[in-house]
């Protein structure tokens, strides 16, 4: 195993990004835009938020200048890795009139081979829950599957915990542990601005080979360590997961839901941006004429009325009952039906909430006076 | 048995014409709409005026005097399935802010002889007065969502429009959040979509054009409006707007009139 330690600078990690494209991966990474820092395509290292950093409370998010060069001086955005692995709208299938009846044609999805750069370790956590979603055997979901083999992750371990993160207390960060093909930690001291680059694959492998790097020195992965130390000393959230399942399971009474719900808008931003929530609603469109039709997929959120409309009514009209079954899925039930929580502790659900709902200390407030 | 076209009307209350111009601005599918129906009734795009009944009826604009009244419970008779489009129709549109004034006294101020004005106290939707179909929202209307509703109901299905935030629309194209990211009050988290986001894509807060989403919490919205520095007047004044008659949306202005 040892792996050996790598040293890149800027320019090893911009001749990263041309190898990739060089072997025809379209690069996505984080970049400034709109006032946030979000995940777009990158032709190369100049793209990145260099000197960007973000401030994050429930509600609020800024982007701000760092003091330093820093290519990741920030943490996780409105975006994530999902709106390329499961797109926000896929096509399922379309049909034509004939004489007879009707031809159908089904859709090919994206054929696209994707490099994700910037994968926190939250991140890489959550696609592995979206693949015990859509990668579960008998329902295997070919569009999210096609894209999802293809691709290739660089991930990027956390120097630096934001506002709302609490991955500490999920267990999934803020150090990648597999499920990458290449890692980078930024350091940035006296001796200079740096990557340490652990290989994680066969694939990884061959495209670092080509890059100009140094052997890592003692002192320098050290640094590294003690940088992704200090991400994990200043989580800004934390969340106790003891026993949580049957803590939701046993107080799906409890007065805390109601309270909630006072403050809840039911706006579905808390699920549009969170990396592992999966739900969508399936249209049927027509053309004019009546002789063309489309399925179409797309994102739809349990906080949406219609989600839970069914033929014979609307079994979540409340707020309330929306929030919590929200929550009570992503945290309990998800562990029964997936084998994990659902939740990764990135944060998002509260810097995007318009009101500042914030998941740890909602749990917090129905734990302190919880039935057993 | 031959195929007779569905028969189409297209009518107006008080208003100001832009929603059915949408029918005359969608260019692309116009042909293919014409197509499929008899154009009745359209005073707006021919002097052709049939009789009823018709098959479908599309009714722009509110209810502000008794001659709308009357018209109204005859269009009612007149058409099969009857589809409001826009504010004024769905809400009572902008001028519903009357709603909240004496009328009389704005007539004796406005007109030489306010004695020949005949008017309505309230300004209030179609739906007030005699049954509707499909309320199909926005000041106004976009003319996509028109045009999936005729195809709907020509093709014997249920209209994709859907009721929830704009919230999801805007993070469906991708936009990031204006409320978040730039502490902008914006109506997107408790209004129905339908214009795909217009404001926020263009860094605006989202000014309600259609209305209220299926399940509002205006008053939590509103509190979080305060905590970005607005008024209760400024948030009055945000909820009183196109669709100030709205009952959601009434009532969180309301609740902030003081
Ligand atoms: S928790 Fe926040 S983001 Fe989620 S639906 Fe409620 S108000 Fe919207
Ligand atoms: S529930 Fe919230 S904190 Fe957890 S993964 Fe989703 S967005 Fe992140």
């Amino acid at each position: 195993m040892a792996n050996e330690m790598k040293k890149i600078d800027k320019n090893g990690l911009g001749s990263i990004i041309s190898a990739l494209l060089e072997k025809g991966y379209k690069v996505i990474g984080p970049v400034l835009n709109g006032g946030a820092i979000i995940y777009d395509e990158i032709t190369g290292v100049n793209d990145l938020p260099e000197g960007w950093g973000d401030k994050q409370e429930a509600a609020t998010y800024r982007v701000v200048k760092r003091s330093d060069k820093a290519l990741f001086g920030y943490v996780v955005g409105p975006h994530s890795w999902k709106k390329f692995l499961y797109p926000q709208k896929t096509k399922l299938w379309e049909a034509e009139k004939n004489n007879k009846g009707f031809d159908i044609k089904p859709s090919n999805g994206t054929a696209v081979k994707y490099a994700f750069l910037g994968v926190r370790s939250c991140e890489l956590n959550a696609i592995q829950i979206q693949d015990r979603v859509f990668n579960n055997g008998m329902f295997a979901d070919t569009f999210y599957n096609k894209i999802r083999k293809e691709i290739f992750t660089i991930a990027v371990n956390c120097t630096q915990a934001g506002g709302t993160c609490f991955c500490v207390s999920m267990d999934t960060g803020p150090k990648a542990k597999g499920g990458y093909d290449l890692a980078l930690t930024e350091v940035i001291n006296e001796s200079g601005h740096y990557f340490i680059l652990d290989e994680g694959s066969e694939k990884g492998r061959e495209i670092s080979s080509k890059v100009l790097s140094s052997e890592a020195s003692q002192d320098e992965i050290s640094a590294a360590d003690k940088a992704v130390k200090n991400a994990e000393d200043n989580m800004g959230r934390k969340m106790n997961t003891d026993g949580i399942k049957e803590m939701l399971y046993n107080n799906h009474d409890h007065p805390a839901w109601a309270l909630i719900a006072a403050r809840c808008l039911s706006c579905a931003n808390c699920t549009m941006v969170c990396p592992t929530c999966f739900c969508a609603n399936v249209d049927d469109t027509t053309d004019l004429t009546g002789s063309h039709t489309e399925r179409w997929r797309r994102w739809d959120s349990c906080f949406a009325l219609d989600y839970s409309k069914v033929a014979g009514g609307n079994f979540r009209t409340s707020i309330k009952a929306r929030y919590r079954q929200w929550m009570t899925h992503k945290l309990a039930s998800w562990i029964d039906q997936f084998g994990s929580s659902g939740c990764v502790g990135c944060g998002r659900c509260i810097s995007w909430c318009p009101v500042g709902i914030d998941i740890t200390k909602e749990v917090e407030l129905i734990r302190e006076t919880a039935k057993a | 048995m031959a195929y007779k076209k569905p028969r189409l009307a297209v009518f107006k209350m008080s208003s100001c014409d832009g929603c059915q111009l949408s029918l005359l601005d969608a260019e692309d599918e116009l042909l293919d709409v014409l197509g499929g129906v008899e154009l009745a009734y359209f005073p707006e795009a021919s002097s052709k005026m049939l009789k009823g009944p018709y098959d479908i009826g599309l009714v722009e604009g509110s209810i502000t005097t008794p001659r709308n009244v009357e018209e109204i419970r005859q269009i009612r008779k007149d058409c099969k399935i009857l589809i409001t489009i826009g504010s004024c129709a769905t809400a009572g549109g902008i001028q519903a802010l009357r709603n909240w004034k004496d009328v009389k006294e704005f007539t004796k101020i406005v007109y030489a002889s306010p004695e020949y004005i005949s008017t309505l106290d309230r300004s209030l939707p179609v739906s007030a007065y005699v049954h509707v179909d499909f309320e199909l929202r926005g000041c106004p209307i976009n003319k996509y969502q028109l045009i999936e509703v005729l195809n709907a109901f020509l093709n014997s299905r249920k209209p994709n429009v859907a009721t929830h935030s704009v919230c999801i629309d805007c993070k469906l194209k991708e936009n990031v959040c204006v409320m978040v990211a730039h502490g902008t009050a914006c109506l997107g988290p408790v209004t129905q979509t339908g214009c795909n986001a217009l404001c926020p894509s263009y860094d605006r807060g989202c000014f309600g054009c259609y209305g209220p989403m299926d399940s509002t919490n205006t008053a939590s919205l509103a509190k979080e409006f305060k905590i970005l520095g607005k008024t209760s007047f400024d948030v009055m004044t945000m909820f009183r707007n196109f669709n100030a008659y709205a009952e959601p949306f009434r009532k969180e202005s309301e609740a902030n009139e003081k």
